[in-house]
């Protein structure tokens, strides 16, 4: 091993610790490690757009479409629905356990993707960003025509499903005193759903990203990159440019199904608005937060996106100035504030820091070598 | 019978607005050869600027019209000097995420400003029909048609018998040759997106009384857009006009007579539309084939 992989794979082992240890820091709380693992799920979620946009170079603005199809394979396979859903006389009565789905949604999501990939080969750049924006924003409208499947636009309730893991309580009828009792894993006892999703979501999280550092460290990841440099260059070295787009787009989705499994165990229901157009966006813009091209970074995209949505553009109300009332009345609780947040921090970074945090890291890094030879 | 033409009078009434949406796309890609994803978003902002004239001002519906119309062209040069210039030679990859980030930055906009409250956006044209035969037409559909014919007709005029039109089509053809005998190429473009801008507030106008106006009032109007941008040649302007009317009747007659399809997948079938043109004709119907050598 050289060097580089061992100082890779000790900053990997930290950072599991690290995943491993934050629950149970005492200032973080059952709604807090809720929210964390919803960064891990848009974590997944940007690895794969990553691997499609950033290393691949084949823009994507419709991955919320592949979390879309991800997401309703977990529901579909978990539901117990009155009447059952049902598909070419297969009745769905509550088949599988929840996390026994998040595969199969992955390998449905991974299929489509990849079978989306041969038109995709016909288009390049803008015409492939007009390509995916449009399924992006016609699949809810296919989701909410095949009703008896998908549960139309009503969507899947699975917050009393028998096949959801979930921490109960049982109360005692004489002395009324509540027992709870944990989710077991590996026999150890995890007390709340909360922290069984973190759990979950990240463990998930941390194979696929080492998966993907794998399968881009070395001739696969150098052909794809290859491809996004210089179509033309990458074919006439002999990489096959069809085989590898396709299957760009098939891993990619792959990544956006399983994000979008986890998305629908952790909201408990699903239905078109769960993936809405802004969900591929967002997606995007996360991408770009961390860094197009990069690997560990797209953590800050993650958190970027979750963070920005639930709470930080609650906060812009001070940013918005003061002459725009003549409009008529702003309220920042509206829900465009998160949008406009997006959009402005989204053009400023394309503007100011083209690399993303990824792009930020690499000058910090630089900068701190710099001075230190200085010093010697 | 009857309903087969009042079938394609709505259509050419729709189409119109799909048409004029997507020439305002074709405008910008002949000149910059990007694809602006905010058409809709600004179009949809700009028809809000038209409802709060009317409706907290006080202003009547057509110097409400004009004024939003010469707001948007601000608009369209402003976006262009300002976002989008300074990544002009920069990848499509970037350029396609700076006109996203104005979609959100729209979308949020209006949001914040109006709320996602669902207005009425009233008509310039009465809600009546004429009635020929059995054939009852509605009068909104021929007028919404006739304001984008004479729109086109303007713009078709203003590029062919003005200067600054010649400079416009010059600058998109060749920029260099264009920036060697005077002509301003940087402004010239974004005279385009001004230009595109207004075509935007027109076909937003339009589409609101019927469609009604909300923040996502636009996203669709702007899929069935590309596709007739698509359908017609991404780089004709009259194609895209064509196209438009094509998409709006063809849509609506499927619609009615495809019950498969009826209101709900309209969408899907644009999507399939648009792959189909992609693949088996990526010039559209009135396009030139580009050969690119390598």
């Amino acid at each position: 091993m050289n060097r580089r992989n061992v100082v890779g794979t000790l900053f990997f082992l930290l950072a599991a610790l690290a995943v491993l240890l934050l629950p149970q820091l005492p200032w973080v709380s059952d709604f807090r490690a809720q929210q964390f693992a919803y960064v891990g799920i848009y974590f997944i979620a940007l690895l794969g757009l990553n691997l499609l946009t950033g290393i691949t170079g084949q823009i994507s603005l419709g991955h919320g479409a592949f979390m879309l199809i991800g997401g309703y394979t977990t529901a579909i396979l978990m539901s117990e629905q009155d009447p059952p859903l049902e598909l070419a006389g297969h009745q769905f009565t509550g088949d599988m356990r929840d996390i026994w789905t998040i595969p199969i949604a992955g390998l449905v999501a991974g299929l489509a993707g990849f079978l989306f990939g041969f038109p995709a080969l016909r288009l390049t750049g803008l015409y492939l960003a007009l390509a995916t924006f449009a399924v992006a924003v016609a699949a809810p409208a296919v989701v909410k025509k095949y009703e008896g499947f998908t549960g139309g636009g009503g969507g899947i309730n699975l917050f009393e499903a028998g096949t959801r893991t979930k921490a109960t309580s049982i109360t005692d009828p004489v002395t009324f005193e509540e027992t709870r009792i944990p989710i077991k894993i590996l026999g150890i006892d995890i007390p709340t759903f909360n922290e069984w999703l973190y759990y979950l979501c990240w463990t998930i999280a941390l194979v696929m990203f080492a998966g993907a550092w794998l399968l881009l460290r070395g001739r696969f990841g150098r052909s794809l990159r290859a491809v996004r440099d210089s179509e033309l260059a990458a074919a006439s070295s002999g990489v096959n440019l069809a085989r590898y787009k396709t299957l760009a787009f098939g891993i990619s989705a792959f990544y956006a199904g399983v994000a979008g499994s986890l998305l629908a165990i952790a909201t408990t229901f699903v239905n078109p608005d769960t993936f809405p157009i802004t969900l591929s966006i967002f997606l995007l813009v996360g991408v770009v937060v961390g860094g197009l091209g990069s690997l560990w970074p797209l953590v800050f995209g993650a958190i970027f996106i979750h963070f920005m949505q639930i709470e930080w553009a609650q906060r812009t109300e001070a940013v918005v100035p003061d002459f725009l009332p003549i409009l008529g009345n702003i309220d920042t609780d509206a829900p465009g504030a998160p949008a406009v947040a997006f959009g402005v921090v989204l053009i400023l970074i394309m503007l100011a820091f083209p690399g993303g945090a990824a792009g930020l890291v690499r000058t910090l890094r630089s900068l701190a070598l710099r001075g230190y030879h200085r010093a010697r | 019978m009857a309903d087969f033409i009042q079938q394609i009078v709505g259509g050419l009434g729709d189409g119109a607005i799909y048409g004029a949406l997507a020439l305002a796309l074709v405008l910008i890609h002949r000149a910059t050869g990007v694809i602006n994803f905010a058409q809709g978003e600004m179009a949809m902002f700009t028809t809000y600027i038209a409802w709060s004239l009317m409706e907290n001002h006080g202003w009547s519906y057509w110097p409400a019209f004009a004024a939003t119309l010469v707001f948007a062209f601000a608009l369209g040069v402003g976006i262009q000097r300002v976002v989008i210039a300074p990544v002009a030679n920069a990848s499509v990859l970037t350029v396609v995420i700076m006109t996203i980030g104005l979609v959100l930055t729209f979308n949020g906009l209006a949001g914040l400003i109006w709320s996602a409250e669902i207005r009425a956006f009233p008509s310039a044209f009465p809600n009546e029909t004429w009635q020929l035969g059995d054939v009852s037409i509605s009068q909104e559909s021929v007028g919404t048609f006739g304001v984008v014919v004479a729109l086109v007709a303007l713009l078709w005029a203003f590029f062919q018998f003005t200067k600054i039109g010649l400079a416009l089509r010059a600058s998109a053809l060749n920029p260099e040759a264009s920036r060697l005998v005077g002509v301003r190429v940087g402004w010239m473009l974004a005279v385009g997106w001004g230009l595109a801008a207004m075509l935007g507030a027109v076909a937003g106008m339009l589409a609101a009384p019927s469609a009604f106006l909300e923040p996502t009032m636009m996203q669709a109007i702007l899929i069935y857009a590309f596709a007739a941008a698509v359908l017609g040649g991404i780089d004709s302007p009259f194609g895209a006009i064509a196209g438009g009317l094509l998409l709006g009747v063809g849509l609506n007659l499927i619609g009615t007579y495809i019950d498969f399809v009826g209101a709900d997948l309209r969408l899907p079938v644009t999507l399939l539309i648009i792959l189909i043109v992609l693949l088996v004709r990526p010039a559209g119907l009135f396009g030139k084939t580009v050969t690119r050598r390598v």
